[in-house]
């Protein structure tokens, strides 16, 4: 009974009213408008993406045709032209940079991951992946013209695929990885549990089931390598014509690319080359989400199971 | 006792197991030799990078040797280089891009960490940023011509003209200069800033905010009282990451920063970065200029490897310590 008294009477000199959450108290008003500044600066930060889409859709869309995508460029002071050279150049490089980087990518993060993992060289292999991660594009460009554009003596495909490579490769690595080590270590028990050799267990099991996830890492840096201007301004240069010519392939010729097309007519006055920039971006930024696009819906299929 | 145990099913011993067989075994050892040869090509191509980086910068180095650094002047016809403006501007647009990116990127961290949105609107938020960083660096520029720039027009101009005095305002804004440059670096460093610092608040175990939310902490004395202080390492980390790339970064600054060797502290005023004057000249160089920006080639290399390596550290040692804790 007395307890019961005592209790009651414990509250007694606490003002409820206090306890409330009331916007006149300092702390609660400070942090009221705290989430307001943080929620207004998110919207704020959504802002130049809007912005960049509807450019891109209203300025980029005028002007997409079937000749924009299919004509070479225009000379100065010429109407009409296009890009087809461009996007040819640009997905030649991309492929050129992939066939490079991805099995050197795959192969040696299925040392990191599977073969010798705790080893002194795949600390050091891990951390010159996040070096070269970190390494500015105009470098790896610096590096390709170094090495392929003064070695073969002119600006060329190749050497522009070399650049990218080299920016593909630490995403392709580390995301491989990753993938590796996420397959369920039962199944590689239950491998090696019937006499299967490292080797047999990385091609039949480990692979197959890291795919998807392998798969993303080589999306995304393809991406990455299909937006990347830099590296390619003194590789591949520019070219207003087509790779074929009088039905050669010559490869050892500068390349046009859209990255770089966009970046040599958003300097000149003419409102052809303006418009036709805005189109190139619009298609550019269309090949870059797509990659994106199916890179995050194979990643979200290997969660499902 | 004395029966054999026989197996249950009606397999013969070896048809599902057996040992691997002699060849087997060789092409095991040739394909482990294979992936350890890419494993080292890996550290050879990165070593590659920067001894043929630094090879071909020597003779400028040998040449001109620390001098460079500090001189300020660039006139090819006369073989007169400096390229402490370029460093100057490069360091001068990635502070201000990384001071504004991060401002922001935090914000969102802290929005997209602590339960602030319904999830569905979490999810359009983030998938919005993760689209930012998508958006090529060149069409970033083409952008900042033809919308920053226009935009900060009169902004700019009532600034010179109210605020001139202060030396950030000294000079009228002519169109590409470090504010546009910097302001379009802020939004490609938002998306690392946000995306890290978010890892690294979501790493901070629920039972710390809980405790505080017990103490009676409001959710921003949690947020900035233990959650901030907790996740700071990995924060930083982000931060320098940001720092790293924006320091790198060369088309948005090519097309906006105007790339005149000038040094100023103005906002307003034009001047260069080490990459935007890589792309704009390596092209067309010759001689003792192809030297010298191969040399400074090697500065940004050291600058960007130095960085980078300070926050893949920090990052990485952030997350040892959260192991801690838990």
């Amino acid at each position: 009974m007395s307890a019961d008294v005592e209790l009651s009477h414990a509250f007694d000199d606490i003002d409820l009213g206090k306890l409330e959450t009331s916007l006149r108290s300092p702390r609660t008003l400070l942090s009221a408008l705290l989430s307001a500044t943080a929620l207004l600066a998110s919207l704020v930060a959504c802002v130049p993406l809007v912005s960049v889409v509807s450019m891109l859709v209203i300025r980029g869309g005028q002007r997409l045709s079937w000749e924009a995508l299919t004509a070479t460029p225009p000379a100065a002071f010429t109407s009409g032209g296009g890009f087809g050279n461009a996007i040819l150049g640009t997905l030649m490089m991309v492929g050129i940079a992939a066939a490079l980087s991805v099995p050197c990518g795959i192969l040696a993060a299925a040392y990191l991951a599977l073969l010798g993992p705790e080893t002194w060289t795949s600390s050091a292999v891990r951390f010159a992946a996040k070096v070269l991660t970190g390494l500015p594009s105009v470098l790896a460009g610096v590096f390709a013209y170094a090495a392929v554009v003064l070695a073969t003596g002119g600006f060329s495909a190749p050497a522009g695929g070399v650049a990218l490579a080299v920016l593909m490769l630490p995403t392709v690595l580390l995301t491989a990885e990753e993938a590796i080590r996420m397959v369920p270590t039962r199944m590689k028990e239950a491998a090696i549990g019937m006499g299967t050799t490292d080797s047999q267990l990385l091609w039949r099991i480990v692979l197959p089931t890291a795919m998807p996830g392998i798969l993303t890492g080589v999306m995304l840096a393809v991406a990455r390598a299909a937006g990347e201007t830099a590296p390619l301004l003194f590789t591949a240069l520019f070219s207003s014509y087509w790779l074929v010519n009088n039905g050669q392939v010559q490869l050892m010729r500068p390349t046009a690319s859209l990255a770089v097309l966009i970046y040599n007519f958003s300097a000149m006055p003419f409102p052809n080359q303006l418009s036709l920039a805005w189109a190139a971006s619009l298609v550019l930024v269309v090949i870059v989400l797509t990659f994106n696009i199916a890179g995050q819906f194979l990643s979200r299929n290997r969660h499902r199971q | 006792m004395g029966t054999p145990t026989t197996i249950p099913f009606a397999v013969a011993p070896g048809a599902i197991s057996r040992p691997p067989t002699a060849s087997e075994r060789a092409i095991d050892r040739i394909a482990r030799m294979v992936t350890l040869a890419f494993a080292w090509s890996v550290i050879g191509l990165v070593t590659y990078i920067v001894l043929k980086i630094a090879w071909t910068a020597r003779p400028a180095v040998a040449r001109f040797g620390s001098d460079l650094l500090t001189a300020t002047t660039w006139d090819t016809n006369r073989d007169l280089f400096g390229l402490l403006p370029a460093i100057w501007g490069t360091l001068y647009s990635s502070i201000i891009g990384v001071a504004v990116g991060t401002f922001f990127g935090l914000a969102i961290a802290i929005v997209l960490s602590q339960d602030f949105l319904p999830r569905s609107l979490e999810t359009v938020l983030k998938n919005f940023i993760e689209l930012l960083a998508a958006i090529p660096s060149v069409v970033y520029g083409l952008w900042g011509i033809f919308v920053v720039i226009p935009a900060l027009r009169p902004l700019a101009a009532w600034c010179f003209d109210h605020l001139g005095w202060i030396p950030v305002f000294g000079t009228p804004f002519r169109g590409p200069g470090l504010l546009p440059a910097s302001l379009v670096l802020a939004i490609m460093v938002l998306p690392t800033v946000s995306a890290l610092s978010r890892e690294a608040l979501v790493a901070v175990p629920n039972k710390l905010k809980e405790a505080a939310y017990g103490l009676g902490a409001t959710r921003w004395e949690a947020i900035l009282g233990v959650l901030m202080p907790t996740a700071m390492t990995g924060i930083f980390g982000s931060i320098m990451l940001g720092f790293g790339r924006a320091l790198g970064e060369t088309m948005a600054l090519a097309m906006l920063v105007g790339n005149s060797n000038t040094l100023s502290v103005s906002l307003f005023s034009p001047a260069t970065t080490l990459a935007a004057l890589l792309a704009l000249n390596f092209p067309e160089a010759k001689g003792a200029e192809a030297q010298v920006l191969m040399y400074a080639a090697l500065v940004l290399l050291t600058i960007t490897l130095a960085v980078n390596v300070i926050g893949t550290a920090v990052v990485t040692r952030a997350s040892i310590k959260m192991r801690g804790i838990r």
